[in-house]
């Protein structure tokens, strides 16, 4: 009897392990994630425009329909990225997610500041091989980390009004985010071309 | 062959209680780093680096994306003030005064996190598209019936869950209490 309750016990605790270790892997192991499912509708560091939220098709749970919403998919080993979005009438903001869907960074436009949000989006490598005098330039050029080589830009434009959803689609269709190519500083990465 | 039986069953309960535990928090959710005003629950977390690992768990496993904190944040509710669970059958009432923010949606959803079809094409309002009364309060009825003004429909599914977003607003991780986010109120208005 004293046996029966031991080994119990022992379960229990091996089970307080078990969870600890399963939590932890959860985000590892999970195949229906939303880079998983958004890798099939996205390309490859570019913007794809999602569909309307819409009953009848469903990505991702808990989509805002009030936005237009735009994917970039990014791997930085062949370099940073360059993004770039217009600002739309109402409001825009882009969020970054690492691979495991941790979102490490985002910024609206009234942060931003400026007409178009411009961003350079670098592993911390890449940022720390960057030359010193580009850090003269870094004022005007907002410089992100990313956690993981991949991951999801997500860039969302509102409309505040079915009828507007259209324009909000159109803002987002004018962003762009590719390989960097234009690097007046970096002359020894120039020859890798464009995009 | 006893110390084999043995082993077995400390496994075995060491697998059922794990993996059940885990099951449990990845699909209701824990209480860590969450603020509750009134009926809403937000977790200003999710949206940053330090996210719990609960928290990732779940959003792993939905497919989520959550919402940035330099985006927003999204308070939940799936019962009234009363705790009732909110029923899509019922009238349901949300009211009264927002948080500062620039932008705020209100969108209905299904247990699963996902739309509710109606004829309507409604899912949810806009701060901008709302019909306010004369001192700029709100009234949104949530009713699987048409109601005048602004009529959320349900679809008259029987659990839904609310989800009310700020944009670009100081509500966040700092804060604590009702006094720095004024939530609506949700009151169940009449069940047919």
């Amino acid at each position: 009897m004293i046996r029966l309750l031991f080994t119990i016990i022992a379960g229990v605790l091996l089970g307080g392990v078990v969870h600890l270790v399963s939590v932890l892997a959860l985000p590892r192991i999970a195949t229906q994630d939303a880079y998983s499912r958004l890798t099939p509708l996205t390309k490859l560091n570019a913007v794809t425009q999602l569909p309307p939220a819409d009953p009848s098709n469903i990505v991702m749970p808990f989509v805002d329909p009030a936005f237009a919403v735009a994917v970039c998919r990014y791997d930085l080993s062949g370099g940073p990225i360059k993004l770039t979005v217009p600002v739309s009438q109402a409001y825009t903001s882009v969020s970054f997610y690492t691979r495991n869907e941790v979102a490490y960074y985002a910024i609206n436009d009234r942060s931003a500041g400026k007409k178009v949000i411009e961003l350079d989006l670098m592993t911390e490598a890449q940022h720390n091989d960057l030359p010193e005098d580009e850090e003269i330039t870094a004022a005007d050029r907002l410089i992100i980390d990313s956690p993981t080589a991949t991951g999801l830009i997500v860039l969302k434009a509102l409309a505040p009004e079915p009828g507007l959803m259209p324009q909000a689609q159109a803002s987002l269709a004018a962003s762009s985010c590719a390989e960097q190519a234009d690097q007046p500083a970096k002359q020894a990465e120039a020859p890798r071309g464009k995009r | 062959m006893r110390l084999l039986l043995i082993t077995l069953l400390a496994l075995l309960v060491a697998t059922v209680v794990g993996l059940g535990a885990t099951w449990m928090t990845a699909t209701r959710g824990t209480d860590l780093g969450t603020l509750t005003i009134g009926a809403w629950t937000a977790r200003p977390k999710t949206g940053t680096s330090d996210v719990d690992p609960y928290s990732r768990a779940t959003i792993t496993r939905n497919g989520e994306l959550p919402i940035g904190t330099g985006d927003g944040v999204a308070f939940t509710a799936t019962t009234d003030d009363r705790k009732k669970p909110l029923d899509g059958r019922c009238d349901v009432v949300v009211s009264g005064v927002t948080p500062a923010a620039r932008f705020w949606t209100l969108t209905l959803y299904d247990q699963k996190g996902h739309l509710v079809a109606n004829t309507l094409q409604r899912y949810g309002f806009t701060s901008q598209e709302i019909v306010r009364g004369a001192d700029g309060g709100f009234e949104i009825r949530v009713a699987s019936r048409s109601r005048a003004g602004n009529w959320l429909p349900t679809g008259g599914i029987e659990r839904y869950a609310l989800m009310f977003r700020l944009y670009d607003t100081p509500v966040g991780v700092a804060t604590r209490t009702q006094r720095d986010a004024p939530m609506p109120q949700i009151a169940t208005a009449g069940c047919p």
